[in-house]
């Protein structure tokens, strides 16, 4: 670890402000990841400046019928939120199936979509990565790669994205606000996470200098017909190797809308346009779902180790739209899968 | 290109940045102190306050067995920056008794033997102080999942699990 220096943001503007003006600088809001790779040098900030008294706390309806979430709502409180609860149980779902309730209790809704990726070789500062060193290599791709990508690779980064929530927001389209010097603007989820391509560095397209301020969840909840299925080497506390989001309307047996997100399988919650359409407009049974599974993994490629992942997802895509279909969605504390 | 992963001095942080004052309320108690801004809450309860009940596993988050309450909530208290949580009040191990008298908590580790060697034990409690609050967790299944922040290695989880809802049903 390198010393850094600690300041507070009294305001967002006051936070801008600092961040623009210091390019080693960095926010910290619960802390759990940056304050983890500062110990282990990934990251060197040699300032650290505190976002966590700032007032985006609150979870409050929009006007359109959608809810608004403050960047700072600790991910405990959004998953136990009455409006969260009722109306998006599936992002409540998915928070809960992430880290523990210590590291909920901590972490916040921004941070979340901010951690960065768990590959062994990003953690250990001594082994060649793209996204920790760019130029330096990547030591994954010919490594230890159980836990990497197999969709939307390339060849300077196999790294995934690790969060649970984000596949849930991916699902739901939600729209995150952020704030930097030129003003305040909006990024649709789709556009918040990149793909590696050949700039790992860059996990998404939130410039250095802006905050989160909240995330915005449209009106549709699909309360109903949802599932989020997390598959991993332990019952609980351990990212996922896959996980899947579902969320469908129905009509009868008929499926009216579908959506569909993959966690821990790509650079960003993976969603397929080609396959939502498929399952648009037929009956929901397995023999739909496995349509969609495959389009969802066209293109997916396996590096050796994690070669059992695209089997492991096709199975876990149509568990998961079963379930959503039958309005039975996956236990947190139940752990079987039916 | 080099790929070194140990502390190098840079130029511009030669001179370390000064000691932060702050102020806590420590099992009830305020306590005053200075520490440097990385100063983990972990590391200020054990090395300034010599509050050595809540132990070091991991320092990344991954055991549990640093779990304090904080205003209340659980949290693991590795991965706190002291300097974050001034005005804070901060619950440890050591502040669970009242009047002499075992935490019921406590008294039910005991009497259903939720230990072996004793290293997570300070976390498991202070985490269970934290599940009891919630008031999230009612069947074992949920118990075990809301404290998987925990880790046990001498693997007492059976034994932990029967201690919480002991002291879950007199609370
Ligand atoms: C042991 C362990 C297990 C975990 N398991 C899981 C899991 O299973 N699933 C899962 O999804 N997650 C898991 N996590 C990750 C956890 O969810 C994240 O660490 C957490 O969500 C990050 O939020 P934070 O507020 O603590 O972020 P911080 O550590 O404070 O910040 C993370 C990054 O986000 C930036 N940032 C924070 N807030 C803002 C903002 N408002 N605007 C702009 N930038 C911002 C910071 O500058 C920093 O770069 C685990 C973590 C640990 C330590
Ligand atoms: S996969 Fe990405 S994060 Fe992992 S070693 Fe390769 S470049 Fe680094
Ligand atoms: S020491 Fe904090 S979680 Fe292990
Ligand atoms: S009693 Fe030994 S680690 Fe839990």
């Amino acid at each position: 670890m390198i010393p850094f220096q600690y300041t507070r943001a009294s305001d967002v503007a006051d936070a801008i402000k600092q961040i623009a003006a210091d390019p080693s600088a960095k926010f910290i809001a619960g802390g759990t990841n940056l304050l983890d790779l500062i110990k282990y040098d990934v990251a060197t900030p040699t300032r650290l400046i505190d976002i966590s008294r700032l007032p985006l706390r609150n979870v409050e309806e929009t006007a359109t019928g959608g809810v608004l979430i403050g960047a700072l709502v600790p991910n405990t409180d959004l998953a136990y939120h009455p409006l969260i609860e009722a109306r998006y149980p599936l992002l409540s779902r998915s928070i809960l199936a992430g880290a523990s309730q210590q590291l909920r209790n901590m972490a916040s809704t921004g941070g979340n979509l901010v951690q960065r990726t768990r590959c062994f070789y990003f953690y250990d500062a001594t082994t060649p990565c793209n996204k920790r060193e760019p130029g330096s290599g990547c030591s994954a791709i010919s490594g230890i790669n159980r836990i990497n990508a197999i969709l939307g690779t390339s060849q300077s980064c196999i790294a995934t994205h690790p969060s649970d929530m984000c596949v849930a927001l991916a699902v739901l389209e939600a729209i995150v606000h952020v704030t930097g010097p030129a003003g305040a603007r909006t990024i649709a989820f789709a556009d918040f996470h990149r793909l590696p391509d050949n700039t790992p560095q860059l996990d998404t397209n939130l410039e250095p200098d802006e905050i989160i301020t909240a995330i915005e969840l449209p009106a549709k909840g699909f309360s109903t017909n949802y599932s989020y299925l997390k598959i991993r080497d332990r019952l609980s506390y351990a990212f996922a190797l896959v996980s899947v989001a579902a969320a469908l309307e129905l009509d009868g047996d008929t499926i009216k809308e579908a959506r569909v997100a993959l966690g821990g399988v790509a650079h960003k919650p993976w969603r397929s346009s080609a396959a939502e359409v498929v399952l648009r407009g037929q009956r929901a049974e397995a023999s739909t779902f496995a349509n969609a599974a495959d389009i969802l993994l066209r293109r997916a490629r396996g590096f050796g180790h994690n070669d059992f992942k695209i089997g492991l997802a096709r199975r876990a895509i149509v568990r998961t739209l079963g379930q959503a279909a039958r309005g039975t969605p996956q236990s947190i504390s139940d752990k079987k899968i039916r | 290109m080099t790929h070194s992963g140990t502390t190098k001095p840079k130029g511009s942080i030669a001179a370390a940045p000064e000691k932060i004052p702050i102020t806590l309320t420590v099992n009830g108690t305020e306590a005053k102190l200075s520490v440097a801004p990385w100063t983990t809450l972990l590391d200020a309860l054990r090395d300034h306050l010599d509050l050595t009940g809540t132990k070091k596993g991991c320092d990344h988050g991954q055991c549990g067995a640093c779990t304090v309450l904080v205003d209340g909530r659980r949290i693991n208290s590795c991965l706190t920056l002291a300097v974050m949580k001034e005005g804070a009040e901060v619950t440890t191990v050591e502040g669970l008794a009242h009047n002499g008298e075992l935490h019921p908590l406590q008294q039910a580790f005991i009497d259903h033997d939720a230990f072996q060697c004793g290293y997570c034990t300070s976390g498991q409690i202070c985490s269970a102080a934290g599940l009891i609050a919630e008031g999230k967790a009612k069947s074992a299944d949920e118990i075990r999942e809301l404290m998987s922040g925990n880790i046990c290695r001498c693997g007492a989880y059976p034994n932990i699990v029967a201690a919480i809802q002991q002291a879950m049903e007199r609370s």
